[in-house]
Order: structure tokens, then sequence, then C-alpha cells
């Protein structure tokens, strides 16, 4: 009896330690660190993200939106690309945001977000992205979240080195990744060293609507590859990478990896504010295009530009120097002091860091080791400031924590290194998982990190998630960086091919978000706002239905006199004035997407319906028990009949 | 007999270890609210002159109908409330003709100003929300002021 009461007695324990997770296995298998990350980056429901994250989609176009620590995706923005889901660039008012010198281009390559900044410190008013296949840069406005002004680089090909902004927003870069003819000409390639050239460009970014080409830096025919504006002392200044100082123009994997070092190209963009003003600027022919999208009349416009303004090296001595810089360096990255430029050669396993001040003597001293069509090269003994000898691979980009410390990744070898600014001492490395490319500090290219994460953006994803056939996501590593050592606390997928990304404490943002567009403010042009106005209005075969929205029913829901051969425009007006309640539209056949509109805003949607019939069209974003109901039906009559238009709702003409 | 009541209270302890309270407590929170659904009248529009709505607005003051108020809470009620209500017939939501004959003030303007919790909470609004289908009064994100001015025009209805 005493036997079967202790056996039964064990039996019950082991039950009891089943049901409670086997708690005592945790250490030995190392569960307790993870627990510990999964805290650190557990955001319960219902609470907020301590930052705001935004991640360039790569060859998605768009900009994606994640809170930090949970990695959450909170929203997509669309930028370069059309998106179905929001309908940009498929309906009326936001097709002119993807107008260029070649048309309308409804995709790009989004590399580098980057946001704007006052004194040198992130303040949440807007960030801006480089389209890099078709040179763009875009606007996107952070009270909504929506991208409001793309403007075209011209004389340029691949807008790479972009758009790393000066200290109070003052401009953007855009230097060409690839060289092109300045002007675009039709020569052979293989007259590249005598045709081609590069262009550094400057935006004028401070003030919404108003982006221009300031002025362009016609520089020699290398690659300019990546770039950072100077802050604190070397405010007024910008770096550029470049490679193929050996102006190749063909298998440049080997050909433009010749030359032990290429240049990192200092401009100093104060000097050309001088030069422009004392008329040094030569007015150059051009197309290029300007888009804005106006926030009262919610509808994009495209204003064409025919020229730009053109500085000559050659002609404005000290604009622009050249640092020599091994081998054939990618990121190159201005400390939070702006007296360290980290230069990342990217054949090479070391960084070379070049010093501001020594740069500034150097120059005054002339301390040239020779000239490029009139660019000064600085002899590099005189600028360098040191080297960290990491014993990694393939380093590419550099960020701060704000305490002092820099951290680099390195691709070929799939490791963040951090290491001491102004020692050049390693000390500690963490391994990506796997071939890194650039990495965010939030705040971390600016004058005031918020050091407290960082995250690791890979290119490579296999074995870290479920398998989805041959191509998987991105992916993004999350690092705790707020003791000495670095400790990887999540993994967590990311659209398309993010390149970099910011990242801003949320309350900075938050407290400016707009939750609705006020129906008063309204000035689209095909508005309904009020009940009484809604109509269907016939103009030869164009055809307008003024169309409102609200839980749960659209305002007419039944439309005659509809013929083949129409162009019809629908211009829906939603009338909530509710946050988050968007309402939908979306008709069988339309070759077209979805309309999405935000609470108080007018989007038009065109139908060019084919064929004689009933068409139903409805509400695609769920808004209430009623949603299912809120739709209406369109009769479409064959080309030449007689029926007239007409337009009801229950019944009421 | 022993074995048995031994085994209950381990049971019972694997129960609150693991968690099993919480789920209790809820169950108990969620019993309350039904025993308060219950008690209410069976019709909520009785004693609707009791009835002040929940909201931010407590007592209305109604003097003579000021006819200037009363145009621009007309413009208002176009702009903002038609989609729903239609002045000579129940549409999406009731006609709001001879409203303070069935609501007090108050109620009308908490109503205007804060549906969400109102549809949830207050007796005549959830029975207005079956009424209407399910279809929720829409938040238009009203100020005090204007809500006060749609009042005006509806008296003059």
């Amino acid at each position: 009896m005493k036997n079967t009461f202790s056996i039964l007695l064990s039996f019950i324990f082991l039950i009891f330690l089943a049901a409670c997770g086997n708690s005592g296995d945790k250490k030995d298998s190392g569960m307790m660190n993870t627990g510990d990350a999964a805290q650190k980056v557990y955001v319960a429901p219902g609470e907020y993200d301590e930052f705001y994250a935004f991640m360039s989609g790569g060859f998605s176009g768009q900009i994606s939106v994640y809170g930090l620590p949970s990695g959450r995706l909170l929203k997509v923005i669309p930028v370069f690309s059309q998106d179905a889901e929001k309908g940009y660039g498929y309906n009326e008012e936001t097709k002119p945001m993807l107008n260029t010198s070649y048309g309308f281009v409804p995709w790009d390559d989004a590399h580098h977000p980057e946001l704007s900044q006052t004194d040198g410190v992130p303040d949440g008013r807007w960030i801006f992205i480089n389209g890099n296949n078709t040179p763009r840069i875009a606007r996107v406005d952070l009270t909504t979240f929506e991208t409001t002004e793309i403007i075209e680089i011209p004389n340029s090909g691949g807008n790479h080195s972009s758009p790393f902004i000066t200290e109070n927003s003052e401009y953007v870069v855009a230097g060409t990744r690839f060289s092109v003819p300045f002007p675009q000409k039709d020569v052979p390639i293989d007259s590249y060293k005598e045709n081609f050239k590069g262009a550094l460009t400057y935006i004028k970014a401070d003030e919404p609507g108003n982006m221009d080409v300031s002025f362009q830096i016609l520089v020699p025919g290398y690659d300019y590859d990546l770039a950072h504006s100077g802050k604190g002392k070397s405010h007024g200044w910008t770096f550029f990478t470049t490679y193929n100082t050996e102006e190749s123009h063909t298998l440049k994997e080997v050909n433009a990896s010749q030359n032990d070092k290429d240049f990192i190209a200092a401009v100093n963009w104060k000097k050309a504010e001088e030069y422009l003003e004392q008329g040094k600027g030569k007015k150059m022919p051009s197309d290029y295009i300007h888009n804005y999208y106006d926030e009262e009349t919610h509808t994009a416009t495209s204003t064409e530009k025919k020229e730009v303004t053109v500085l000559i090296p050659s002609e404005c001595p000290g604009l622009i120097y050249y640092l020599p810089t091994p081998k054939s360096p990618h990121g190159v990255d201005v400390d939070p002091t702006g007296e360290y430029i980290v230069g990342n050669g990217k054949l090479s396993a070391d960084l070379t860091v070049h010093s501001f001040s020594k740069m500034l003597t150097a120059i005054e001293n002339e301390e040239f080791e020779g000239e490029v069509d009139g660019i000064p090269i600085l002899k590099l003994d005189a600028v360098s400031a040191g080297t960290v000898s990491s014993g990694g691979l393939g380093p590419l980009h550099t960020e701060f924590d704000g305490k002092g410390n820099a951290y680099t990744t390195f691709f070929i070898s799939s490791e963040v290194v951090k290491w001491k600014l102004g020692t050049w001492e390693v000390l500690d490395r963490a391994p990506c998982y796997y071939s890194v490319g650039h990495l965010m500090i939030p705040g971390g290219d600016s004058k005031s990190p918020w050091g407290k994460y960082l995250v690791a953006l890979n290119k490579i994803t296999k074995d870290r998630y479920l398998p989805t056939g041959p191509e998987m996501n991105h992916s993004a590593q999350l690092y705790d960086i707020s003791g000495d050592k670095m400790e990887l606390i999540l993994d967590f997928p990311t659209i398309g091919e993010p390149h970099y990304a910011q990242a801003i404490p949320a309350d900075i943002v938050m407290e400016n978000s707009k939750k609705i567009y006020p129906i008063e403010e309204n000035k689209h042009p095909h508005a309904v706002k009020n009940e009484k106005d809604v109509r269907v209005e016939r103009d030869g075969n164009v055809v307008r239905v003024y169309l409102t929205s609200i839980r749960s029913h659209f305002n007419p829901d039944n439309i005659e006199g509809i013929k083949v051969g129409d162009k019809v425009y629908f211009h829906l007006t939603n009338l909530e004035q509710d946050w988050d309640t968007p309402h939908g539209l979306s008709i069988m056949g339309a070759r077209n997407a979805e309309l999405l509109v935000m609470p108080g805003q007018t989007e038009t949607l065109v139908w060019e319906p084919q064929k004689a019939g009933i068409y139903p069209f409805y509400c695609t974003d769920f808004c209430s028990a009623l949603h299912q109901e809120m739709q209406g039906y369109i009769r479409v009559s064959p080309k030449g009949a007689d029926v007239p238009i007409k337009w009801s709702l229950d019944g009421e003409e | 007999m022993k074995i048995n009541s031994l085994i209950a209270l381990v049971l019972m302890l694997i129960i609150s270890a693991c968690g099993g309270d919480s789920n209790h407590q809820k169950s108990e929170e969620s019993s309350g609210e039904v025993q308060s659904m219950i008690s209410e009248p069976e019709d909520p529009m009785e004693n609707w002159q009791d009835n002040k709505g929940i909201g931010p607005v407590s007592s209305v003051e109604l003097g003579e109908i000021d006819p200037e108020i009363a145009a621009e809470g007309q413009k208002l009620y176009e702009e903002l409330c038609t989609a729903c209500h239609k002045v000579n017939k129940k549409f999406i939501g009731p006609s709001p003709k001879g409203l303070l004959d069935r609501r007090t003030p108050e109620w009308a303007m908490n109503m205007m100003l804060n549906p969400e919790e109102m549809i949830q909470k207050d007796p005549i609004a959830k029975q207005l929300l079956i009424e209407a289908n399910g279809a929720p009064m829409a938040n238009q994100n009203l100020t005090r002021d204007q809500a006060r001015k749609i009042l005006e025009y509806i008296r003059t209805l």
C-alpha cells in the first residue's frame, strides 16, 4: 500500500512537471537566454513599440515600417511602385507621382531611407528615399505616412549615393553610381573615358512641394557609390565614395578592381553656394520631372523641368577634393562629432578612417599627390586618422552608438564588428545570418544616436525560417547593444531587399500623426462634400460619377445609362470623419486596382466598360457589420443605346 | 479515500500553478455583465426623460431657437449627417424630426459626440443599433460647439 502510494505520488509529480512546461530543462538547453531575449522584444498586445523603423523595400520600390523591438510590421508605404492594396499609382490622383521624363514608370529600386534632421538630429517630419534605377528621390510625410513628392535626377544612372541629408535638411544628395554621357548622347560604349561623366546632385529639401535640383557638380566618370553628409565641425561638407577610378566599362567585377586605392570625394557645398551666388553655375539643358501630391486637393501634379545649373570643379577651386581610400570603398560614414570619416574598402579587410581636421590642414598646406580634372587628390598620410584592423572580410557600412563606439558590417564574413573611435581597437564581434549589408542604429548616422538597438539587414535568409520555395524574404536581426557585448535578440523577415533603414523614437512621430483629412479642407475639384451633390454627368463619352461612401453604403448605388465606349470616372469621397475608417471601391472587370479612400479624402478610378451588362461594385475594406451589403450595381448598355443617365439610392433619384 | 483526496488536492495545485485562476476570474466578470443586462427595463425608451446618455454633455440649456445658429447647424447637418439621416423618413438611422419629444437634449448631443460608447452602454442607443440592423452611428469627430449647432437646427424641424 505504501509502495503504491509513493509510486502514485511520483507519477503525479511527473504530470505536474509536464503540465507546467518542463521549466527544469530550460537552463541545460540554453533556453534561459532565449527567454531573456524574448522578454526584451516582447511588446504586450495593445502596447506600443519604442521605435518606428523605416526599411527600404529594395526592389519592391516601397518603404516598410516596423516597430522596434517587436519587429511587428506596421505599414507598407508605397513610394516608387504601384500598390494595388492602396490604389497608389492606379488611381488618377496618384498616377502623376510615377511620372518621369521617360513617361509613367511604375517601379523602382528603393535603397536608402533618410529621416529629416534639425541640427543634426532626426526630427520625424519627413523621410526621404532614393529610387536607384530611374534616378529619383521621394519625400514621405510622416504625419500621414504618404509619399508627397518625387523628383527625378537628370544626367545620372543608378542614383545610389543618395539621399543622405545635411544637418538641417537643407539638401539631400544624389551621386550617380553609373556614369553616363552628360548630357546624354549616342556614343560608342568604348568611348567611356572620353564621353562618360559623373554627376553629384544637390536637391533642395527643406520646403515641402519645392524639391528641386539646386545644382550638379560635373565629376570624372567614376562610380559614386555611397555618401554621408558632414555634421558638427564638418557641417557644410558631403563625402561620396567612388570605385572604378579605372574608368572601365566592361567586366567591372574585375576591371573596376585594379587600383589599390579609390577615392572618397569631399564636397564643400557651402563653397558651392558661394560659387552659385557669384554666377559660376552654367545652365545646361536637361529633362526631368517633379511630382507633388497636394494634401488639400488630394491630387498629384507633375511639372517638367528643362534646365540644370552645373558647377565645373576646375573653375571652382576648393569645391571638391579626393581622399585616397583602399580598396573599392563602399560605405562612407561620419561619426557623431563630425571628425571621423570612415571608409569601408569592400575588397579590403581593414577600415580606413580619415580625420576631418587633418583634411582641412592638408588642404591649407596643399599636401596633394595629384589632380584629376581640376580635383586635387590629398595625400593619404596627411588625412588618415587611423586604421581598424579587424580581420573580417568585406567591410560595408558603419553606424555609431553615441558612446564613442562604431559598428561595422562585414559582408563576406557575415558579422558585425564593434570598435572604439580614436583607439581603433576591436571590442566585440557578433555573427549575422547571413551576408549582412547595411546596419542601422536608431539615429546611428546622426549627431545623437539612440544607441540601444542595432538592426542588421541580411541578404541571405536560408536556414532561418520555414522554407517558402526557392525565394525567401530577407532577414533583419535585432541586437541589444546597451551592454558591452552585442546580443542577438530577434530575427524577423522583411520585404523586398531592404538596403538601409532608419529608426526614431515613436513619440517624436506619434504626436504629429494625422487621423483623418478634415472634410471641410477637402479641395479636390471633384469632391462631393454634401449628399445633395451626388450625381452622374455625361459629357460626350466621358461620364463622371460623383459618389460618396459612409458605413455602410454608397450614394448612389444604382447607376444606369453607361454605355460601352464610355470613359467613366468614379470620383469617390469618403464622408467619414473617424480614424481608421477608409472605404474601398472595386468594379467587376475594371482594368485597374481598387480605390482605398481615407476619411475625408476623394479619389478617382477610371473604368472603360467593355461589354453590356450589369456590373456590381463594392467596398473592399471591411467597415461594419453591414460591410457585405456595401455594394451597388451599374448598368452598361450597348454603344449607341438610348438609355438615359440615371442614378438612385433607395429608389430616390 | 485518502488517496483520492490527495489526487484532487494535487490536481487543484496543478490548475492553480498553471494559471487557471485568471480564466476563472474573467468568467466571473462576464457573468456580472450578463446580470446587469438582465436587470435593464424591457423597454429602454421608457423613462427617456431621465436618460442624459453617456458622454461629455451633462446639461444643455435650451432657450428660444436662434435662427443664425440653426442655419449654421443646418449646413453641418447636410454635410456630415445626411448620408444616414433624412428629415422626412427613417433612412439608415432615424429621422431627426421631433427628436426632443423622445430624447433629452443631453442624450442627443452625447450620441453625436460619443457614439461608440453610447451604442455599447446606453440602453436607448443599444436598442437603436438593433433597429438600424447593426449599422453603427459614425463618429464624425464633431466639436461640442458643432453638435450644439446641429441640435439647434433639429429643433426647427
